[in-house]
Order: C-alpha cells, then sequence, then structure tokens
C-alpha cells in the first residue's frame, strides 16, 4: 500500500517530534485515542504526553499561545481543526505573530507552523468547507504553503517545522488526506526546488496543448484527468506549487510556460481577490505570453451547500475542468 | 535587593518628564502618528517593574507602554529616537511609539492578543525550567476583547507563571470605563480561579509591595494571578482631544502618584531629582535633535 496524504502528515509531525525537542504541538482534540479531527496528530501524544497540549476551543489563544511559545525558543505547531476557524485566528497571525520579525527588526523570530485543512468535497456545508487562503496571501512575513497530491506534504510540513523561521500557514486539503501519493505510470513528474518545491506533471513528452497551474486539493481532479486527456490526445502539463505566498519564479515561466498558447489557473476558492487572479496577473506580465489565451476556473461566488449535488454545482470539479480545457482547445 | 524610594521617584519623573517632552515635540510637528502617554500611571510601572527580575521576566506592553519600557530598560534615549523615527530607535524607527522590544519587553499595538502571546512565553519558559514571572499590562479597555478570556482560561487551567496587571484608568480612549462594562471588572478573573489583588495604583510603594508578593507566589509555582491597579490617566489619549470632565481630572491630579510620593524623601532630594532627570531627558533630546 502506497502512503497516503495523511500517513505522510503523520510520520512527519511523528519525526520533527523524535528529532527536534523544541517542538510542541496543540491545539483542539489532538489526544489519543482521538487524535484530531481528521488524524493528522494520531499517536502524539502517546509518545511525547508533555509536548502535546489539547486546547479547549479558544483558535485565537491557541495561535496567541504558540506565538509566545515560538518568540521564546520553539518551534510550535498549532492545528486549527477546520480551515474555516481562521477567521478566528486571523488578528493574531496578521498583527503580532507575522509583525514581529518584521516590526522589530528582527530581534526576534516566531517559527511558528499553523496547520489547517480547507475545502469542501465531504458535505460539510458553508462554514466548514471553505477555501480561505486568498485572506492570508499577500501578509508580509506570513508564507502559506500547500502540498498537493504530487507532492511529499511530510517532507513540506517538515521543513515548514525545522528550516524555516517562520510564521507558516500551512494548508492541508480535505479531500486529500485518503489519497494515496502515487503516481500513474503514464504521467511523468519533475519536482524544482529546495524547501518548498513546485511540481510539474506531465500526460506526454509532447509539447502541451494546455499548461495548468493549481496548487493544494484540485491537483487530485488533475491527475485523474491526466491519463484520460493523454488517452483523448489532448496534452497537458499541470504546475503545482506549494509556496502559495509568492508569486511564480521567472525561471519557471521561461522553462515550463512560454510557447504555450493556452494557459488554465484554476483553484476552489470563490472569484478573484486570490491565487488565481494575482497568478493570472504576473504571468500577463511576461511579454513572452502577451498573446497567450489564460483562463481562470475557480468555485462560485457563493456559499459551500451541504448536498452533494449543490455542492459539486458550485466547486471545481473533474468534469468542470475537463469541459473548460475542452472549450479552451475548441 | 530592594531599590531605594528615591530610585523610584527617579524613574517616575524620567517617565514624566520624556512624556511631556514627546507631547511638546509632537506639538511642535517633530513627531509623526501618534503618542499615547501614561501620564498619572507612573507608580504602576514603576512599582511593578522594581518587583521583578529584569534580567529574566517577561513583559508585554501595551499602546501606552512609555512608562513601562523606560522603567524596565531606563533607555529614554532609544525610546525618543523610535518615536522621532530615528535609526538610533530602539527599533530603528519601524515600531514608532506602540511597537517596541528590547531583551524581554515587547509591545504591540493590538489590544488583548498579547495576553495569550504572553501566557505562551510563560508556559515556554517553565517548560524549560526556568523560573520566570511574564507579565502582560492591559487596562481597563481591553476588557472589552473576547482574546483575554480565552488567555485567562488557559492560563488558569495550565498554571502558567503570568502576572497580569490591570491599570484601570477609568478610560478607553474617550469612553469611560462605566459606558462599556457590565458588572465590575475586578472579579472577572476569580471566575477562572485566578486571584485578584485590588490596590491603589497611585502609591508606588503600595504597588511595589503588592507586586513582590504576587510575583513571588506566581514565581513559587502557584500559579497565576492579577494585581488588579486603581489608576487615573492624567493627561488626554494621545495628543489633544480631551473631552472629559476638567473637575474630575483635577480631582484625581491632587492623587498624582509623583505628588503621593513627595513626602517619601527629603524635600531637597526630591526637588534635585526632579531637576536632575528634566535635564537628562532635556540632554538626551537636544544631542538627538542635533
Amino acid at each position: 500500500m502506497k502512503t497516503t496524504y495523511l500517513e505522510s502528515l503523520q510520520q512527519a509531525l511523528h519525526q520533527v517530534m523524535a528529532d527536534d525537542p523544541r517542538v510542541l504541538v496543540l491545539g483542539e482534540d489532538i489526544l489519543d485515542p482521538y487524535g484530531g479531527a481528521f488524524k493528522v496528530t494520531k499517536g502524539l501524544s502517546t509518545h511525547y504526553p508533555q509536548r502535546v497540549l489539547a486546547t479547549p476551543i479558544s483558535e485565537s489563544a491557541i495561535v496567541g499561545l504558540a506565538t509566545g511559545m515560538a518568540l521564546r525558543g520553539f518551534r510550535p505547531v498549532a492545528e486549527i481543526m477546520f480551515g474555516d476557524f481562521m477567521a478566528l485566528v486571523a488578528d493574531q497571525l496578521l498583527n503580532s505573530a507575522s509583525k514581529f520579525a518584521l516590526m522589530y527588526q528582527d530581534k526576534v523570530s516566531v517559527p511558528l507552523v499553523v496547520r489547517t485543512p480547507m475545502g469542501g468535497g465531504r458535505g460539510y456545508g458553508p462554514t466548514h468547507s471553505q477555501c480561505l487562503e486568498k485572506m492570508f496571501l499577500g501578509i508580509p512575513g506570513l508564507k502559506v504553503v500547500c502540498p498537493s497530491i504530487l507532492h511529499n506534504p511530510g517532507q513540506l510540513l517538515r521543513q515548514s517545522i525545522i528550516n524555516d523561521d517562520g510564521p507558516v500557514l500551512f494548508i492541508e486539503y480535505k479531500n486529500l488526506y485518503s489519497q494515496p501519493l502515487s503516481v500513474p505510470k503514464t504521467v511523468r513528474v519533475t519536482t524544482i526546488g529546495e524547501q518548498f518545491p513546485l511540481v510539474v506533471a506531465q500526460n506526454s513528452d509532447e509539447k502541451p496543448d494546455v499548461i495548468i497551474l493549481s496548487y493544494g486539493g484540485l491537483s487530485e481532479s488533475l491527475l485523474q484527468l491526466m491519463p484520460y486527456l493523454a488517452d483523448e490526445e489532448i496534452y497537458v502539463r499541470v504546475i503545482l506549487p506549494s509556496l502559495l505566498s509568492t508569486t511564480l519564479d521567472s525561471a519557471i515561466v521561461t522553462d515550463y510556460i512560454a510557447g504555450c498558447h493556452n494557459i488554465l489557473v484554476t483553484d476552489n476558492n470563490t472569484p478573484g481577490y486570490g491565487w488565481v487572479s494575482e497568478t493570472v496577473c504576473s504571468l500577463r506580465q511576461y511579454a513572452s505570453l502577451r498573446n497567450a489565451n489564460i483562463c481562470t476556473l475557480t468555485a462560485a461566488d457563493t456559499v459551500v451547500p451541504a448536498a452533494q449535488r449543490l455542492e459539486d454545482e458550485a466547486l471545481v470539479t473533474a468534469a468542470k475542468l475537463e469541459q473548460t480545457i475542452y472549450r479552451m482547445l475548441s | 535587593m530592594a531599590e531605594p524610594i528615591s530610585d523610584l521617584i527617579r524613574q517616575m519623573w524620567l517617565i514624566r518628564h520624556t512624556e511631556v517632552a514627546l507631547l511638546d515635540l509632537f506639538s511642535q510637528g517633530r513627531v509623526r502618528g501618534t503618542v499615547h502617554t501614561c501620564q498619572g500611571q507612573e507608580a504602576c510601572a514603576v512599582g511593578v517593574l522594581s518587583a521583578l527580575n529584569k534580567d529574566t521576566d517577561i513583559l508585554f506592553s501595551n499602546h501606552r507602554g512609555h512608562g513601562h519600557y523606560l522603567a524596565y530598560s531606563a533607555d529614554v534615549k532609544g525610546l525618543v529616537a523610535e518615536v522621532l523615527g530615528l535609526p538610533s530607535g530602539v527599533c530603528q524607527g519601524i515600531g514608532g511609539s506602540q511597537h517596541l522590544q528590547y531583551k524581554n519587553f515587547y509591545t504591540n499595538g493590538i489590544q488583548g492578543a498579547g495576553v495569550a502571546i504572553t501566557v505562551g512565553m510563560a508556559l515556554a519558559e517553565q517548560y524549560k525550567g526556568n523560573n520566570v514571572v511574564a507579565v502582560p499590562f492591559i487596562g481597563d479597555g481591553t476588557f472589552g476583547e473576547g482574546a483575554i478570556y480565552e488567555a485567562f482560561n488557559l492560563a488558569a487551567l495550565w498554571r502558567a507563571p503570568v502576572m497580569f496587571v490591570v491599570e484601570f484608568n477609568h478610560y478607553a480612549q474617550s469612553t469611560s470605563s462605566y459606558m462599556q462594562h457590565a458588572g465590575d471588572l475586578r472579579t472577572r478573573a476569580s471566575s477562572f480561579g485566578i486571584p485578584v489583588t485590588v490596590i491603589d495604583g497611585m502609591d508606588v510603594l503600595q504597588v511595589r509591595a503588592a507586586a513582590t508578593e504576587i510575583a513571588a507566589s506566581v514565581r513559587a509555582g502557584k500559579g497565576p494571578a492579577m494585581l488588579f491597579l486603581e489608576t487615573y490617566r492624567l493627561g488626554p489619549h494621545s495628543k489633544g482631544d480631551d473631552f472629559r470632565d476638567k473637575d474630575e481630572i483635577e480631582h484625581h491630579r491632587k492623587r498624582d502618584p509623583l505628588i503621593l510620593s513627595q513626602h517619601l524623601i527629603s524635600a531637597q532630594d526630591y526637588a534635585d531629582i526632579k531637576q536632575q532627570t528634566a535635564s537628562e531627558v532635556q540632554q538626551i533630546i537636544t544631542e538627538l535633535l542635533a
């Protein structure tokens, strides 16, 4: 059995706690035998009872306390049970954790990681299914990291906890937790970059017909589509960054995007004012892409419904990605 | 070793002269942004800091933090330079009045958030085995922020070595405390099992005595406690606008901590301290503006 996205994260947490006594984990309902709402912290409290702290339902204080611990030499990992609850954390991240190193002139650092699952697909409805990462992009001093199914999620988490002076908002996607980290034989994957790498996946060695830029949860649908599209002789190159808070490196644009006419930028956030619009904006600044057909696909401008049929209508799905690709090529 | 009373008076005058000078610089157009002074609250800052170990204890102050900063560091030059936006400021001009950091002293201009951060710092030091007391300074206005109750709860639940210091100065900006808060603020922390000691915050010796006792208890691992200081902001919220009742201010002016402390030392010593600290501040400002 291939390791799943969830197991990769679990194993990484066990490993960093074993390797580094500065790592503390805190959050709601994370103690064994429950082990967290999505089980990412399972087993930790049994092995490290002193370093795993079960908190009350106090998201602001969880991140506030973790910020204080980080200021005093620890490397805390705070779990926020649902990404939607990040709204309750916003003040701590925006006005304290991400400000301190910058406004105190690097006399302090805040090596804090806030982990949280985003996204729908599970029928949790409007306040437990959102993708709120757009609210946390564009904040100086705050990195937003999100592994796709083609990344090594545990390695990214380890980098965030051990090798970054933080703070890092680490976004996990609920729909990916149960997915194995396996790649279909017909898909070729290249990983580029060191700390927070970007993944380039292709369903052929042919020149791509469409380049798709995305991240996180949609990587599941894209990976499913790739072999199917290859059979249809539609060649795609999927580019999945893991660091969302920085726009694409110009070398990536030159080496992997320039020269292709059709570019699709997609995520499951509500439309506008987010990663998709920022990515399009940055691509528009390249002379080599001046004539490119750049399209976007995002979730609908509404809440995420609980009923499956309605949720499928609101969110980006594999079917909608496929239709969009066909439309771009027609 | 307790500092001599003359040192406490000296520190209070240093704060007062510095803040009067900052307001003066503001009116001359030399200070950008805003300045929140703590005139009338000097005994709180000096009394609490004199009870702490400045090498190891942790302070988290707020938007009205000059007094706390000076009582901790005596760094008039770093503070004034920071407020003037000079590179020699303690945060090189980035922070300004409300965002200071020096050794174990932190401030931020956000209400309430720092209380949870201080609890986190206290727990971190406790976990490391360091015998540290962490002190967040809050005002009565901050009791309107939900964040502090989350922090009170966790501090009490996990027995964090925290001494919460409340400076009850009766106003949040322009609004009287009684227009904002139901019930009695003095009793709020008690419901979390945090003992509260209410003290006259205008009397530096009372503040020091109470803070010393509470800090010792917190340091001994008996859990967090709150020092609730009854004080009054003699100056406006920031630079100007003050619509409070003049008689009310005059009433409290009679209890100015600098007046109340006058009898504690000889008239000559008191006059010398007042004069020396004024010259000290003036000299620093002259040098900074040169």
